[in-house]
């Protein structure tokens, strides 16, 4: 007999609204066992598994769901772990509700079984549990590979090929590993404690990090190339937008990677014990809608705040942050203002931010990327008060490395150009993948590109005389 | 971790700073920049680079103690570390072999800091004239190492105790008297220094080269902190810089911007007990 359907999904424990605001603990607490058991018997072990199909790294959602039916939380993890090595991060981060949760077949009716959670509950159990299998490593292939960058691209790059039997070292240019993961994307969202169990676990296989050396700078890839037989690429798009309006440049005024890295990887809201200073502004303006603004604005209010706007050119139903994400926000208390486009920023004599001139806008036709283009009213110019704005409407990929590897072919936004399939660059033995070749994306699928160029360089490496 | 193989003061408040990083001075050169944090806790720390020693494997900054960061570099001591220490950051100062005469300005950390420019516009086989300005003679160093790479070294101090007496405004009149006429000039040191150099110069009609010291975090190019105006675009300090035509910088602005974080660092000072220094 079929099993009744339930379509009501388990809500995750959270902080609450009033509570979270002052602090910069992590909001989701997490499923409880029984909650997490309850979720995943929603699961209807579909035998045409869409779900799967909607994960970029084809989890095998299905075979998870029912371990944790089983109570078998060990066998969950590592079902998980044959094909994404993080997953407490991408439980916690991944945009599900346009990729695996989007196609349950549960969604159609109800509310898709929260795979997210679920994902996220295993890793953290499995954290708690303080036993983290160590996969076996294949002997030595005497073979050696650069990775440039130790973002969630690279992490996956290196854990592939040090399971492969390869030397790995990983090239990071600031102090601490962990790419957006711990620079920008905020404690509240995605604990630091995390990324570090993360990037200690591929230490733990035998990677070596290096830390505070920039490739381009300190030795190019050329350089790198004498000694090494093959160079990953992941160094992400770091490169901030701003709005070239006028203004830009008063005292205030921040690209959101200032403002993050500020706040996360410098530890400024912790200051003055950590020495690196960030203001404490009263009314603060965010202009983008992405999870970059997102995660802006719901800083500046734990910061103190006692406005934090997200000023956004479209309306809400176009915002590209994760739907949990802009519920949170709307939970905590962030100002929404849809429809407004940014003109100009105004300053005092000493150089200050104190307003932003805005313009009213309203839905055209759609444009080519599908969403209704924002069209200006005339004359609805408007001012709002602000001491603060964070730039949060992109970034690309920074250029030293192209500037500095004579050959490597790049597209017109900076980006490296690849063979979508394998990650193969322009120049021999070098692959990139994740935000340098495609722009700011998401976690996964930058995952998913290293783990696509992992292969290739294991077969370039294994083709080239090693086992010959 | 970094070995500090050096931290003395040299002149009252100005201290060199020499740091073991092989793989930083195998690739640096004149005008690039480091960046280093002298704990965990904190901040990153840009310093322009001074001298370097390939066999050593050794960097050599001079840096000026203002507030919090360089107080903790201050108290380093030789034989312990730091746990950051990354470059060499920025473009290099161009060096060509048909520049003619260049004048080379150093003040305050500048004067180590044009030591290496000075150095390699020698080698390239430019003539070569250095002028190093202090408030006193006494805050004067590295004049032996200049000597060795300048055609001729001239000083000006504040006070008159060494050289010239008086401010870089009297650079015109000082150009005149030792009958100098740069095809370019260098100036490396404080923000002041730069500006008054830049403005002298403009009116002169000699092209100026200034070695810009904006807020900065990252040094990469991914934070948009160092930001100034340069001929009415938005450039990045240290990834399009920070050498830039001093007759093109918004130097109002510029100076603003220096000034953002003015009222927290006052903190550390207070919690030091470095407040006496100012
Ligand atoms: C604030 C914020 C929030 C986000 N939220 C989400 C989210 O909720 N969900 C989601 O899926 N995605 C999110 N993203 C996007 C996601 O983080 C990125 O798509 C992902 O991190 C890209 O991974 P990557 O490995 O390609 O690059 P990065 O994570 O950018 O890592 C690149 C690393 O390379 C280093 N590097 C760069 N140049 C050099 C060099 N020359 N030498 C050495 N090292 C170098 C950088 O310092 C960095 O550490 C967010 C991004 C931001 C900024
Ligand atoms: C490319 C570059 C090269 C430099 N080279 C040298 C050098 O060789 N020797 C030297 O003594 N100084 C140098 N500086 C300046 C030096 O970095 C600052 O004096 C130092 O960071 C001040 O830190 P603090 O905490 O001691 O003082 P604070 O009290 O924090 O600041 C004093 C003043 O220094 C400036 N400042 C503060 N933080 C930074 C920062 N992170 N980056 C840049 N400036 C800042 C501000 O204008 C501030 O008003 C350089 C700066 C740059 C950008
Ligand atoms: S990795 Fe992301 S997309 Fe894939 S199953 Fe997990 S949460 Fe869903
Ligand atoms: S589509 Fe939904 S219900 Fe079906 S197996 Fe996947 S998670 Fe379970
Ligand atoms: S210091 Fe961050 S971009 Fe220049």
């Amino acid at each position: 007999m079929a099993k009744k359907i339930d379509y009501n999904r388990r809500p995750m424990p959270k902080q609450e609204p009033f509570e979270r605001v002052r602090n910069f603990d992590e909001v989701a607490l997490g499923y409880t066992e029984d909650l997490a058991v309850e979720e995943a018997s929603r699961c209807l072990a579909c035998k045409k598994s869409f779900c799967k199909e909607g994960c970029p790294v084809a989890v095998d959602i299905p075979g998870f769901i029912q371990c944790i039916v089983d109570r078998d939380f060990a066998g969950g993890i590592k079902k998980i772990k044959e094909t994404n090595a993080l997953p407490a991060v991408c439980g916690r981060v991944c945009p599900q509700e346009d990729q695996c949760e989007k196609v349950c077949v549960l969604g159609k009716k109800g509310s898709p079984v929260a795979i997210g959670r679920l994902e996220r509950f295993l890793a953290d159990w499995e954290a708690a549990s303080g036993e983290t299998e160590t996969p076996d490593i294949l002997p030595s292939t005497g073979k050696k590979i650069a990775i440039v960058g130790s973002g969630p691209a690279g992490v996956t790059v290196a854990n592939d090929l040090v399971l492969l039997g390869h030397d790995i070292t990983m090239f990071e240019a600031l102090h601490d590993a962990g790419g957006v993961l711990t620079y920008g994307i905020p404690e509240f969202r995605l604990p630091k404690a995390i990324v570090r169990r993360e990037v200690e676990y591929v230490e733990s296989l035998g990677v070596k990090l290096r830390l505070d050396y920039i490739v381009g700078k300190t030795k190019t890839i050329d350089r790198i190339l004498t000694e090494f037989d093959a160079v990953f690429v992941g160094a992400g798009a770091g490169l901030p937008w701003f709005m070239e309006i006028p203004g830009e440049n008063l005292n205030g005024v921040y690209s959101a990677n200032e403002y993050l890295t500020r706040c996360n990887l410098m530890k400024g809201f912790r200051f003055p014990a950590y020495d690196t200073p960030i203001k404490r502004p009263s009314y603060v303006a965010v202009l983008g809608g992405g999870n970059v603004a997102m995660d802006s604005a719901r800083t500046a209010l734990r910061l103190g705040a006692d406005e934090a706007h997200i000023v956004y050119r479209r309306s809400r139903t176009e915002l590209p942050a994760r739907l949990e994400e802009v519920e949170n926000a709307e939970e905590e208390g962030v100002i929404f203002d849809f429809l407004t486009q940014p003109m100009r920023l105004i300053g005092n004599e000493s150089g200050w931010l104190t307003e932003m001139e805005c313009l009213k806008m309203e839905l055209g036709e759609p444009d080519s990327s599908g969403r209704r283009r924002p069209v200006p009213i005339e004359g609805s110019e408007f001012r709002m008060k602000t001491d603060a704005v964070v730039c949060s409407i992109g970034n690309s990929p920074n250029p030293l490395i192209p500037l500095t590897t004579p050959g490597l072919e790049v597209g017109r936004k900076g980006n490296i150009v690849v063979d979508e399939a394998t990650g193969k660059t322009s120049r021999d033995a070098i692959w990139a993948g994740g935000d340098v070749v495609t722009g700011a994306a998401t976690v996964i699928s930058a995952m998913g590109a290293g783990r696509n160029a992992a292969r290739d360089i294991h077969e370039f490496l294994s083709g080239n005389g090693s086992n010959a | 971790m970094y070995e500090i193989v050096e931290r003395r003061m040299i002149v009252p408040n100005l201290h060199e700073f020499t740091v073991k990083a092989p793989e930083i001075a195998e690739s640096v050169q004149a005008g690039n920049f480091i960046i280093v944090r002298p704990d965990e806790v904190g901040e990153r720390t840009p310093l322009s680079v001074a001298d370097w020693d390939c066999d050593a494997g050794t960097i050599t900054s001079i840096f000026m103690q203002v507030g919090g960061s360089t107080a903790k570099l201050a108290r380093l001591e030789p034989g312990g570390d730091i746990p950051t220490c990354a470059g060499p950051l920025g473009k290099e100062t161009e060096i060509r072999d048909d520049f003619g005469t260049v004048l080379c300005i150093g003040g305050c950390y500048g004067i180590g800091s044009i030591y290496p420019v000075a150095r390699a516009l020698k080698e390239a086989g430019n003539k070569v004239v250095s002028l190093l300005e202090a408030r006193s003679s006494y805050l004067l160093y590295w004049q032996d190492k200049l000597e060795e790479v300048s055609d001729r070294v001239i000083e000006l101090t504040r006070d008159g105790t060494a050289g010239y007496k008086g401010h870089i405004t009297r650079l015109g009149e000082i150009l005149t008297l030792e009958k100098i006429k740069p095809d370019l000039i260098i100036v490396n040191g404080c923000t002041f220094l730069m500006m008054r150099a830049s403005k002298m110069t403009e009116s002169l009609g000699i092209k100026t080269i200034v070695n810009m010291n904006p807020i900065m975090i990252d040094g990469t190019g991914m934070c948009g902190v160092c930001r100034l105006t340069v001929a009415g675009k938005m450039k990045f300090a240290c990834v399009d810089g920070p050498d830039f035509d001093g007759h093109e910088i918004d130097w109002e602005e510029f100076l603003k911007r220096r000034q953002t974080y003015n009222p927290e660092e006052v903190h550390p000072l207070r919690k030091s007990g470095c407040a006496s220094h100012f």
